[in-house]
């Protein structure tokens, strides 16, 4: 079964930059990096809410604008000293069209 | 490709160290082995003493545990020394006969204690003080003898006798000088730390030469050169250390008072580099921590091949790590021909401050009693800060420090673990001190970044560095005078700005590859940085990142806890109109504003914006007149005036009129950090203008123009530049501090620090003496201005930057095929 959704092409989501993803229930932040990976991950920092999607990225990880917590991208962790982690969703990218994995989404819910 | 073998002979501090930061750099270049003579892993030596104390365990004084070794695939050998150095072959030989090949060899075979050769030196009970061992036999000692004699005055000696008296043991101090500590004492200091050591109960023999230690099966007493003798069931020989070089004198590496190295720490051998005390230095031996670490760090960028680290020697400090003395000492605390010296003395309180001055700049200080500005006074040694302006105050202390609600409340010492040192994410002191202790901090941004503590908004950071200066001693690696933009790089603020226009670097890649970043695109430290300098550099040839500026420059709204913005439209000399209150009552109304509150930068805010609507917002606002306010940006903020002559009985000039024509002037330019101005209209100084980056106080022969001043974190009261006579003088000078400021401040340095680490002389010199310098700056700034006033909301209004504003959403989703 497929359950790729196309959700964005590249060039809506800035190099370096981030585009948030409003759903139903949750807002998900989407990363393209230097090298045009893009991530998803949900849009709310495990210290104290922040909006993920408004932080500056710099290599694969995001740095909250709130309180400068950094979180890698790939894996969803928050990068040390501090602790925590962050749901994380499929992605890929075919001929410049964002694919979402839906059950990556369903299955973190 | 294999990898490179590295070998590191001493398993201390140094060596250890520069592997650290080796991996840092280049976690996968070489395989490591690690030879220590020592069965234990890395250890904080210079906790040695709060050990003997009873105040430490050895648990708590270890560097990197076993486990630490094995995560970083580092081989590690305990209680095998390396005793031969075949450098033809390229091996090393251990005592147990092991033979490992390197690439690399790294020597950090650190020093030994220095036994005076006298007869019966070699008895049992006779002692240095250098390692874990030493501890092990003196505690042991404690428990079975009573009398202790300790040869020598210095730093270890004072802390070897502490230690063995708290362990209950009789103590005698002898010492060849007159006075304790005439390495880094002057005599009244030293006088008072004998007379305090002695009401402690240890007792002194001074100016006193030993001639043999006496005993036959064990140690019990010690003679003198006058004949006179002394008990003893243990001695412990405290009188220097000598550099271990006995396995590179063996292997033919030149050595004279330790192994020589270079600027690089490499010796004779390019395949060798040496750390530590065994190195001497340019004529130098060191034996405090601070070096070390320095050196580890320009080792290490030469082991991963990065080549540009010069170690080029380091001025040390030092404190005694004895509970409940407080003594610093540094640099060169005894005046030479010509010197000045500032000395405050309280014999009542027990405090002695002495500062050695050349050319208004410190060349050394000794402090006892009281020791809480050495951190400072050392800073302000190391960067050669010219101290004329704060001279006469200089002695009673950085007394700002913590300002911000702490009060008098600034001897950390002698606080409570429960006091709340970091306000704003609420750390104790206990923690902190904790976080030190077990985790092995030694800088203030580890302990920024395991705490929390300082990483806020800064104002407690004299305090951090005290505590860290209080918890491991001479080991505080102070922030180097030299200090990095960030992780991302080795290079300054300045060079990196000098760098972009020498080089006429004019993009952020540009910048990464010339300056060798250790990352591909940066971090949200250094990306802003960038393009700020990038900006100020190339007005109109730079093309604004916006990726790469914290998101309340890039929304240009100021981005609030639950993700809203506030939005505050600008309104020139706090001045408007009643059309001007009626539109933004109207975006008010029709966007459901939660909240309008009046700002203390004479303007409105409306909080609770949703980014969505910002666009929508700005355009209404811009068709009733208004431009961005720039509340949310490293920028010219506000003008703040008081009504002026225009109205007030007291005015002596127009001060709304020249609020309103200074902010028409400065509006929209980006800078280091905030910026904000305010005119008042007389002496009276409604305006606050003297805690404004720039204010302007009305006289009535003319204007007085201040700088530097904060009225945030650490309040802090303008200099006055000058006084000038006109109007169009005051947005003259105006324009052209403001581009100094531009051109030179770091980012994220506010003007109050800028004008204290350049001086105010410097300013004047720029701003005031130097009139066609000045001219000059302000054309420079009327030239870049020409691009920054370009209003960015209206811009967004009209449909710029579309996509930062617009979510994507999942109904626009379409299953794939």
């Amino acid at each position: 079964m497929s359950d790729w959704i196309a959700i964005a092409k590249l060039e809506d989501i800035p190099r370096l930059g981030a585009r948030k993803l409003q759903t139903e229930t949750l807002e998900i932040a989407l990363f393209r990096t230097g090298s045009d990976k893009v991530f998803a991950v949900r849009d709310r920092c495990p210290h104290r809410g922040g909006p993920l999607s408004q932080g500056i990225v710099h290599g694969a990880s995001v740095s909250c604008p709130l309180h400068n917590w950094k979180i890698d991208l790939q894996s969803g962790q928050v990068l040390g000293p501090d602790s925590g982690c962050v749901n994380t969703y499929e992605i890929k990218v075919d001929e410049g069209v964002v694919y979402l994995s839906l059950a990556s989404v369903e299955s973190a819910a | 490709m294999s990898r490179q073998k590295l070998i590191l002979v001493g398993n201390g501090m140094a060596g250890m160290r520069t592997i650290e930061e080796l991996l840092k750099l280049e976690p996968e270049m070489y395989d490591i082995t690690v030879f220590g003579a020592e069965p234990h892993p890395n250890y904080n030596r210079i906790m040695l003493s709060p050990v003997l104390a009873g105040e430490k365990t050895i648990d708590d004084i270890v560097l990197n545990s076993r486990d630490w070794y094995a995560e970083n695939g580092i081989a590690l050998h305990t209680g095998d020394p390396v005793v031969a150095i075949d450098r033809k072959a390229r091996q090393v030989e251990t005592a147990s006969g092991q033979r490992l090949a390197y690439d690399r060899l790294l020597l950090a075979t650190g020093s030994n204690p220095f036994i005076i050769p006298v007869p019966g030196h070699d008895l049992p009970g006779v002692i240095g003080f250098r390692d874990i061992r030493d501890v092990e036999i003196m505690l042991e000692s404690a428990r079975q003898y009573k009398k202790a004699v300790v040869i020598g005055g210095g730093l270890l000696g004072l802390e070897a006798a502490n230690g063995l008296m708290k362990n209950g043991m009789d103590v005698t101090v002898v010492h060849l000088m007159d006075m304790l500590m005439e390495r880094q004492l002057d005599k009244p200091a030293a006088n008072l730390l004998q007379a305090s050591l002695e009401e402690s109960g240890l007792r002194f023999l001074m100016e006193a030469q030993t001639e043999s230690i006496l005993g036959s099966e064990r140690v019990s007493g010690v003679r003198f050169k006058d004949g006179s003798e002394i008990a003893a069931d243990l001695v412990v020989m405290a009188v220097g250390i000598r550099p271990n070089m006995t396995l590179a004198k063996q292997a033919g590496l030149h050595c004279e008072r330790g192994v020589v190295v270079n600027d690089t720490m490499q010796s004779f051998d390019p395949r060798i580099y040496a750390v530590g005390e065994c190195v001497q230095h340019r004529e130098n031996c060191y034996g405090l921590v601070a070096p070390l670490f320095e050196q580890a760090k320009v080792c290490a960028n030469h082991l991963a091949h990065l080549g540009f680290g010069r170690y080029e020697g380091s001025v040390t400090s030092t404190k005694l790590k004895v509970t409940g003395i407080d003594l610093f000492s540094a640099g060169e605390f005894n005046e030479g021909e010509g010197d000045e010296t500032l000395v405050l003395q309280d014999p009542a309180q027990g405090v002695y401050k002495k500062l050695v001055i050349r050319d208004n700049r410190i060349k050394g200080a000794v402090m006892y009693g009281d020791t809480m500005d050495g951190t400072w006074y050392f800073q302000l040694l190391r960067e050669g800060t010219d101290i004329a302006s704060f001279r006469n105050t200089i002695l009673f202390g950085q007394h700002d420090l913590g300002d911000a609600g702490h009060g008098d409340e600034t001897r950390v010492v002698k606080l409570s673990d429960d006091a709340e040192i970091c306000g704003c994410n609420g750390v104790c002191k206990g923690d902190i001190v904790k976080a030190i202790s077990s985790k092995g901090l030694f800088t203030l941004d580890e302990v920024r970044a395991h705490t929390k503590a300082s990483a806020s908004c800064g104002s407690c950071t004299g305090l951090v560095e005290s505590l860290l200066a209080s918890t491991v001693g001479e080991g505080y690696a102070a922030a180097p005078s030299r200090k990095a933009l960030c992780g991302c790089t080795e290079h300054s603020h300045d060079e990196v700005r000098q760098a972009i226009c020498k080089e006429e670097l004019k993009s952020m890649p540009a910048v990464f590859d010339l300056l060798n970043w250790k990352t591909p695109d940066g971090c949200a430290s250094c990306r802003p940085a960038l393009n700020y300098y990038l900006l100020a550099a190339w007005p109109g040839e730079y093309g604004d990142d916006a990726q790469s500026r914290f998101i309340n420059e890039r929304a240009h709204g100021n981005i609030q806890k639950d993700g809203t913005y506030s939005v505050v439209p600008r309104m020139f000399g706090g001045l408007c109109t009643a059309n001007d209150l009626r539109a933004i009552a109207d975006v008010a109304d029709k966007y459901q504003v939660p909240e309008i509150k009046v700002t203390g930068g004479q303007r409105i805010d409306l909080f609770g914006v949703k980014k969505e609507q910002l666009p929508a917002v700005w355009k209404d606002l811009s068709s009733a007149g208004f431009v961005s306010g720039h509340a949310y940006g490293k920028a010219l903020r506000t003008v703040k005036t008081c009504a002026g002559k225009n109205w007030c009985r007291f005015g002596t000039q127009d001060s709304t009129g020249l609020g309103v024509q200074l902010e028409e002037l400065t509006w929209g330019s980006w800078m280091p950090h905030k910026f904000k101005l305010a005119v008042s209209g007389c002496p009276r100084n409604c305006a606050e203008a003297t805690i404004k980056d720039f204010g302007v106080v009305c006289v009535d022969s003319g204007y007085e123009l201040h700088i530097g001043g904060n009225g945030g974190i650490k309040v802090r009261v303008t200099d006055l530049l000058c006084k000038v006579e006109t109007e169009a003088q005051v947005l003259e000078y105006c324009g052209a501090f403001i581009q100094l400021y531009r051109e030179e401040g770091h980012y994220l340095e506010r003007t109050a620090p800028w004008v204290e680490r350049v001086s105010l002389g410097y300013v004047k010199q720029r701003v005031v003496d130097d009139e066609a310098g000045r001219q000059a700056l302000f054309e420079r700034f009327k030239q870049s201005q020409q691009f920054a006033q370009i209003d960015p909301w209206r811009e967004r209004a009209d449909g710029a930057e579309a996509n930062e504003f617009t979510p994507l959403r999942i109904d626009r989703m379409r299953v794939a095929s």
